[in-house]
C-alpha cells in the first residue's frame, strides 16, 4: 500500500504559475551530477566538491586564480585574426570570427597578461577553449611571441596555459607555421635564462601538444585533463579496438614521463609559485 | 606497368596509339613516321593542356601518384652510390618510416633525412605508409645533431600523410618528439634545407620541416591537415575534398604566395612520376646551389635568421 496517492494525472500547474529558476544560480557537476550553488562552485575554483572534477575554465578565471588580488596588465588585447586565405567552409571564416567574438566577448583563443604570483612578476598566456575550440592560428602564435618578448624584457618567468584542440584549420599552412614560430621564440626565452612553465589543461591536443605545450622547462597539468597528439577518436580508428581506461589523461601522461607533476586547482597557485621561486631565487 | 590517374587517361590513350603505330610500322613495312610524329605532337599538346590547368585536388593526387619517386630514390640517385644509411634512435627502435644518413653531392658530405613510403603493399606496410612514430622523429634529431657535430649541411625530404596516430605513439610522446625536433632544428648551427617532395601533412611534416630554406616540388602539397580530413571535420562528409583542397591553399604556388615556402622546384611537364631522372637532376642542382649560398653565412646569424623567418609568418590585424 502507498501512503500518498496521486489523484490527477500529468502536470496541472498552468504555465503562468510555474516557478522559474534563473539560469546560472545552480551548478550541476557533469560527472557526478552533484548540485551546488554557482557561488560555492566558483569559490571552490570550479572544482566539484564531491568528485573533484575540474570544470573547464577560461583565461579570466585562471588570471584570477594566479595573480595577486586578481590584478594584471593585459597585452595586445585587441589583436585579432585576418583572413589571409579567404577561407570559406559552411561559413565564411571572417563571419565565424565575428560571431564567436560576439558570443564569447573574446578577440581570439588566447589572452596574455603580466602580474604578480605571490609577489613574483610573471607573464601568463592563457588559452580560451570557448573561442573556436582554443584553436591556434596567427593571433595565438603572434600573442605568444609577443608575450615571450615581454617576459624577456621584464626578466621574469613565463607560463602558457594550454587548452586547445590544435591548429586552426581556417588558416591552414599559416596555422601550422605557428608551431614553428612559438617554438622558435621559446629558444630565445631559454637563451635569456628564464624559466618556462607549460601548464596543460583539459583538453590539450594536436598542434599545441606538438609544439609549446610539451616544451616547458617543467610541464605540469590539472588532474584528469585530456592530453595527446592525435585525438582519442583518431587513435581508436587507427588501432581498431577500444582504448584502455585512462588513456591520454594527465595521469597517463605523467606515468609515461612527459609531465613533472599534476596539481589540483586548490593548490595551483601555491605549487606554481613554489616552482617559480625555485627557478628565480 | 605505369599507372594513370583519371585525368591522365587522354595521355594514356595517345601513348597507346603511338605504341600501336610503331608496332604496325615495324611489322608491316609501312611508313608510320608522319603518323607517329602527328601523334607525338598531339601528346605533347595534350600533356601541356592537362598539366598547366591542374586543380589543387589533382595536384594532391599527383603528390600521391604510385609512380612518383620516394625519399630513398632521390637520395640514392643524387648521391651516386655514396649514401650510407644510418639506423635507430638509440632509445626504443629503428623506425622504418623515417630514413637518414650521410651521402655526398659531388664531393660535399650532406646529412639526408626523410620519411619513406613503400612502393608495393608489403613495403607500404613495412614503411608504415610513411607515418613515423616518435622514435622516427628522435632518430631524425639524433642524425641532425650528428651532422651538426661534424659541420655537415642537412637536407630533409618531406613525404608523409602525417605522424602515426597510434596507441604506442601516444605512450611514447608523439607530440613531445615533434615539438622537440621543431625546437632543436631552430638552433642547429649548420645549414638546413627542407624539401616537400610529395605529401606535407601537418605536424608530421613540420617535425623535420624547420630550415633556412623551405622548398616544394611543383606537384606536392603542404598544409595543416589533408583535404580529406578537413572535409570530414568542416563539412562533416568525405565528399568535399576537392573544395577543401582549394580552400586550404596547399599547393606549391599558393604556399609560395603566402611566403611559407621560399621556392617551388619545377617538375618535368608531365610530372615527376614520368621522368624520375629529370627531377633527381633538377633537385640536385637546386640543393647544391642552396648549400653553397647558406654555407657562406655565420652559423649564429643563420640560426637567428631562421627563427626570424618563422616569426614573420602569420597574418593579424
Amino acid at each position: 500500500m502507498v501512503w500518498f496517492k496521486r489523484e490527477k494525472e500529468g502536470i496541472t500547474t498552468s504555465t503562468k504559475d510555474k516557478k522559474e529558476t534563473p539560469e546560472g544560480l545552480w551548478h550541476k557537476c557533469p560527472k557526478c551530477k552533484t548540485v551546488v550553488t554557482a557561488e560555492d562552485h566558483a569559490k571552490n575554483f570550479y572544482v566539484c566538491d564531491r568528485c573533484s572534477n575540474h570544470d573547464r575554465i577560461g583565461s579570466e578565471e585562471y588570471f584570477q586564480i594566479f595573480f595577486d588580488e586578481g590584478k594584471y596588465k593585459e597585452f595586445d588585447a585587441k589583436l585579432s585574426s585576418g583572413d589571409p586565405l579567404k577561407f570559406t567552409d559552411t561559413k565564411k571564416y571572417t563571419d565565424r570570427i565575428k560571431a564567436t567574438q560576439a558570443k564569447t566577448g573574446l578577440t581570439d583563443a588566447i589572452r596574455c597578461a603580466k602580474g604578480d604570483i605571490d609577489g613574483q612578476p610573471t607573464v601568463i598566456a592563457a588559452m580560451d577553449f570557448a573561442f573556436i575550440g582554443g584553436s591556434m592560428g596567427s593571433v595565438v602564435g603572434e600573442k605568444i611571441a609577443r608575450a615571450i618578448d615581454q617576459a624577456i624584457k621584464a626578466k621574469c618567468a613565463f607560463m602558457i596555459i594550454s587548452k586547445s584542440g590544435g591548429a586552426r584549420m581556417m588558416e591552414a599552412g599559416l596555422s601550422l607555421m605557428q608551431l614553428a614560430k612559438t617554438s622558435g621564440k621559446l629558444t630565445q626565452l631559454a637563451d635569456a635564462g628564464l624559466p618556462y612553465i607549460s601548464f596543460l589543461t583539459d583538453p590539450t591536443t594536436g598542434g599545441v601538444t606538438a609544439s609549446f605545450a610539451m616544451l616547458g622547462d617543467i610541464n605540469i597539468a590539472e588532474p584528469g585533463a585530456l592530453i595527446g597528439f592525435a585525438g582519442p577518436r583518431v587513435v581508436k580508428e587507427t588501432i581498431g579496438r577500444d582504448l584502455p581506461d585512462g588513456f591520454q589523461t594527465s595521469e597517463f601522461v605523467l606515468e609515461h614521463g612527459f609531465l613533472d607533476y599534476i596539481v589540483e586547482r586548490q593548490n595551483l597557485k601555491a605549487e606554481v609559485s613554489k616552482s617559480i621561486r625555485l627557478f628565480m631565487s | 606497368m605505369a599507372t594513370y590517374l583519371d585525368f591522365e587517361e587522354p595521355i594514356k590513350a595517345l601513348e597507346e596509339q603511338i605504341e600501336k603505330a610503331k608496332t604496325l610500322g615495324e611489322e608491316s613495312d609501312m611508313d608510320m613516321g608522319d603518323k607517329i610524329k602527328e601523334l607525338e605532337g598531339k601528346l605533347e599538346k595534350k600533356t601541356k593542356e592537362i598539366f598547366t590547368n591542374l586543380t589543387p585536388w589533382q595536384r594532391v593526387q599527383l603528390s600521391r601518384h604510385p609512380d612518383r619517386p620516394y625519399t630513398l630514390a632521390y637520395i640514392n640517385a643524387m648521391t651516386e652510390g655514396t649514401f650510407q644509411e644510418l639506423h635507430g634512435d638509440r632509445n626504443v627502435k629503428d623506425d622504418k618510416a623515417m630514413v637518414g644518413g650521410f651521402g655526398q653531392l659531388d664531393g660535399q658530405t650532406v646529412m639526408f633525412i626523410g620519411q619513406q613510403k613503400g612502393a608495393n603493399t608489403k613495403m607500404r606496410q613495412y614503411r608504415n605508409f610513411g607515418m613515423a612514430n616518435p622514435e622516427g622523429y628522435r632518430k631524425a634529431l639524433r642524425l641532425m645533431k650528428l651532422a651538426e657535430k661534424f659541420n655537415k649541411p642537412i637536407v630533409t625530404l618531406i613525404d608523409t600523410p602525417g605522424a602515426f596516430p597510434g596507441l604506442e605513439a601516444e605512450e611514447r610522446g608523439q607530440g613531445e618528439a615533434i615539438a622537440r625536433n621543431i625546437y632543436e632544428m631552430m638552433k642547429l648551427k649548420v645549414p638546413v634545407i627542407c624539401v616537400v617532395i610529395g605529401e606535407g601533412a601537418s605536424g608530421g611534416a613540420l617535425g623535420i620541416g624547420v630550415g633556412d630554406r623551405i622548398l616544394m616540388l611543383e606537384n606536392s602539397w603542404y598544409s595543416v591537415i589533408s583535404p580529406e580530413n578537413c572535409s570530414t571535420i568542416l563539412w562533416r562528409s568525405w565528399d568535399y575534398k576537392e573544395t577543401a583542397a582549394e580552400a586550404l591553399k596547399l599547393t606549391s604556388t599558393d604556399m609560395k604566395k603566402l611566403k611559407i615556402v621560399d621556392e617551388v622546384v619545377k617538375e618535368p611537364l608531365c610530372g615527376a612520376h614520368r621522368k624520375h631522372d629529370e627531377i633527381f637532376d633538377t633537385l640536385k642542382k637546386v640543393l647544391k646551389k642552396e648549400i653553397a649560398a647558406l654555407s657562406k653565412l655565420d652559423p649564429i646569424k643563420r640560426s637567428a635568421d631562421r627563427i626570424k623567418k618563422f616569426e614573420n609568418m602569420g597574418v593579424t590585424k
